[in-house]
């Protein structure tokens, strides 16, 4: 398929975010993360001052945009592999906060691989707002549409 | 909101705590799928990774970077990560244990905040790179 580089600077429907604890803790468990500030809000009060959110946490948000928040290429998800992300955070976020996150088609390009065959690249940026509508946070992901299905 | 790590007594070449993770179990990807919204059936549905041609289901990129970002939480606390970026080399497999480990490569101020940045990676048993990345910890 052709590269279709027209897509960059597509830009979604903001989503509303809200960070609610029990996708927190319900987050730390899945990555097998003891620290008790995910589970005993005093501590993480006294500690953090409320309770933070896992670096990857916002990988979660990414995944309940409604598809007109989410411009994207048109991929085979058989073959599709995620390449990088990236996360960088400006502002503390704890739960209780209600993010605004846009998407942005960043880059899009094409690479020829070793394993994979022709492998096409779609960059995605996601600014994070907070309801005082500071910046706190850019997530960056790479997903990658390999040649052809890729078992290492 | 303090940092656990004091910016004039870390050096370069200081490593991160190491987390190991044992015996990685398709439940792993089944709760991270459930926590995450991430529901690519890569990760869970054994009928469609066969018709894809793969051996069989295996974590979620995601998944082994939430394990790794341990280290750096643990190292400096939750809250104090300014930066955090992977990159996925490898699939993680069931029955994988994996050893998350990180280590300081420089020490530098941004928007008035002094931060320590690092590399990070997750080898498998064999001691194959399965996520590399890099780090800013805010310090003390």
């Amino acid at each position: 398929m052709a590269i279709d580089k027209s897509i960059i600077g597509q830009t979604g429907k903001p989503f509303t975010v809200p960070i609610e604890w029990s996708k927190v803790r319900e987050f730390a468990r899945a990555i097998r993360d003891p620290n008790p500030v995910y589970f005993d809000p005093a501590l993480a009060k006294k500690e953090c001052g409320g309770i933070p959110v896992p670096p990857t946490f916002l990988q979660v948000a990414a995944f309940w945009m409604g598809e007109d928040s989410m411009p994207t290429a048109k991929f085979d998800i058989r073959r599709i592999l995620h390449g990088e992300q990236d996360f960088e955070f400006l502002k503390p976020i704890f739960v209780g906060d209600v993010l605004t996150g846009t998407s942005r088609i960043a880059d899009v390009y094409e690479k020829e691989g070793g394993r994979g065959g022709k492998m096409t690249f779609m960059v995605t940026e996601i600014e994070y707002k907070n309801q005082k509508g500071e910046t706190v946070a850019f997530a960056r992901g790479t997903l990658v549409e390999t040649g052809q299905a890729v078992s290492s | 909101m303090a940092s656990k790590i004091k910016y004039d007594a870390v050096k370069v070449g200081d490593e991160t705590p190491t987390v190991t993770i044992e015996n990685v179990a398709r439940p792993d990807f089944v709760r991270y799928a459930g926590a995450s919204g991430d529901f690519v059936p890569l990760h869970y549905d054994q009928t469609f990774v066969e018709a894809a041609g793969i051996p069989t289901v295996f974590a979620q990129g995601m998944w082994t970077a939430g394990c790794l970002s341990r280290c750096l939480t643990d190292y400096a606390g939750a809250g104090q990560v300014r930066r955090f970026k992977v990159r996925f080399a490898r699939q993680v497999w069931p029955g994988d244990t994996l050893t998350c480990r990180g280590k300081v490569t420089g020490k530098t101020e941004k928007h008035g905040e002094r931060l320590i940045e690092g590399e990070v990676e997750v080898v498998n048993q064999k001691g194959e790179a399965t996520v590399k990345g890099t780090f800013a910890v805010a310090a003390g």
